[in-house]
């Protein structure tokens, strides 16, 4: 029934849900950046061990010795855990949103896709699958306690132990995970882009060709390095 | 032409609904949709059933009155609105599936029929401006760019007919609010309340329980008139504009 007066839960827009999606622009902007950052460093895999492994200790020696040693790596990681639980936080809260907006008594019967495209459906559960992966992906090369293959202090040989042929299933998580990636980020830079305000007509190809393009780079880049392994074209020295 | 329908029957408010088959026969492939629909509906009435009720006004194309959701596709398989949407889209022993706008903010109030106020809310949180601005001024004395001028005016021909919330997958009236933002905030007497009204609209749009949008382009695709997707995007910029400024 129509309601002539207006009620006022809320007077700024803080907590809107254009506000909630802009906080998911920002913090997805900085976990793109750290992916690109994250698939440099990987495909380190392929100068050999040495180059690998001593880029892994530079990152823990950055800005030694004006920072404490792993300083600058703590920090990095505090500001990646700061942004994965706001992109989190955001995306939950505006799932829930979404479903109170269409509540499952009010489903359509018939659905037809008109414009969107295959990877803005698979933004919320392409998610999930990317956050569980990356708790296992931290307990296996990280911190190492989940360690197919052998344990090292090495990471190279770490990498290279867990990806071996006879752990195949790791191998496909792994490259499952990195494909959702890709998905994530072919809808995800678009729409953080045009979250932002970034959209106007005229745009939109290069919009377009920009999340594309870094979608597919960063899937390839990341998924050189294990299947080189799994293909035996990097090997334990 | 011979179409089998399949329409969302609900008697009311609270009723549950269902759909409902009915066979249509000798339906002529140059009736609009709405058209046919009166057919279905004086054959309902001439076997003492209830007719289908479902919105519609002008039948031009114009009000925005009508609007159901065609096999899926808000408005049907054209870019029209369902009034001017005609059989000859469809082919002969069809069955095509009718329902109303799904939204919490728009509740059923019968058969296909949905009560759409919570747009009128939106705009009266702030589609609108309170200065006086008197006569309509000389055409000199306020000059506004050519381009801002086409951008206002296809923001404003937005008809709120509710097929961007149909459409979205969360349900959100984005493309409508931001058709209302973007149609005042390109013209000189829209930009003194400019920062406080996009604050004060999404924050109705929220209250009513719309979605938020996911930058999807389903709205922009099945919307009758065109409205550009890129709208959404300068209310956002207008949004985050006043957030940092401090308005709301």
């Amino acid at each position: 029934m129509a309601n002539s007066t207006l009620t006022k839960k809320r007077s700024t827009a803080y907590g809107s849900t254009v506000a909630l999606k802009a906080a998911m622009a920002v913090t997805g902007a900085i976990l793109v950046l750290y992916l690109i950052a994250h698939m440099y460093g990987n495909l380190k895999v392929f100068s050999g061990q040495e180059a690998f492994d001593s880029y892994a200790q530079g990152l823990r020696e950055l800005g030694y010795p004006l920072l404490p040693e792993n300083g600058f790596l703590w920090v990095f990681r505090l500001v990646l855990l700061a942004s994965v639980l706001i992109h989190i936080y955001s995306a939950v809260v505006l799932w829930v949103r979404a479903r109170r907006a269409r509540p499952m008594s009010q489903r359509y019967q018939v659905t037809k896709r008109v414009h969107r495209t295959y990877a803005s459906y698979t933004m919320r559960w392409g998610g999930v699958l990317i956050a569980l992966f990356v708790i296992f992906h931290i307990l296996h090369l990280t911190v190492n306690v989940i360690s197919p293959g052998g344990a090292s202090d090495s990471p190279y040989e770490r990498l290279v132990n867990g990806f071996q042929p006879e752990y195949w299933y790791v191998t496909l998580f792994y490259v499952a995970s990195v494909i959702a990636v890709g998905f994530h980020l072919r809808h995800g830079i678009w729409s953080g882009l045009a979250t932002l305000g970034a959209n106007r007509a005229n745009r939109q190809p290069r919009m377009n060709a920009l999340a594309m393009g870094i979608a597919i780079i960063v899937t390839v880049g990341f998924l050189l390095p294990p299947l080189a392994v799994t293909f035996g074209l990097v090997e334990s020295v | 032409m011979n179409i089998t329908l399949r329409v969302w029957r609900q008697k009311g408010r609270d009723d549950e609904g269902r759909m409902v088959t009915y066979k249509l026969t000798d339906v002529s492939p140059d009736m609009s949709f709405l058209e046919m629909l009166d057919v279905l509906n004086e054959k309902l009435t001439l076997e003492n059933e209830d007719p289908v009720a479902f919105d519609h006004d002008c039948r031009e194309g114009i009000c925005g009155a009508c609007g159901v959701v065609i096999d899926g596709e808000a408005h049907g398989p054209e870019v029209t609105t369902t009034c001017q949407l005609h059989m000859r889209s469809f082919k002969d022993g069809d069955t095509i599936t009718v329902e109303p706008w799904r939204a919490k903010a728009f509740p059923v109030v019968k058969d296909l029929v949905v009560d759409r106020s919570a747009f009128d809310r939106i705009v009266q949180a702030g589609g609108y401006i309170s200065a006086p601005t008197g006569t309509a001024p000389d055409a000199h004395a306020n000059p506004v760019p050519k381009t801002d001028a086409d951008r206002a005016f296809d923001a404003a021909t937005c008809i709120g007919c509710g097929a961007c919330v149909a459409a979205c997958p969360n349900a959100s009236s984005m493309l409508f609010t931001a058709a209302k933002v973007t149609h005042l905030g390109m013209l000189p007497q829209g930009q003194p309340e400019r920062a406080s009204r996009v604050v004060s609209m999404i924050n109705q749009q929220d209250e009513e329980d719309f979605g938020g949008c996911t930058n999807i382009g389903e709205c922009a695709a099945v919307c009758p008139v065109g409205i550009p997707l890129d709208t959404i995007s300068q209310l956002n910029r207008d949004l985050l504009g006043s957030l940092s400024k401090g308005v709301g």
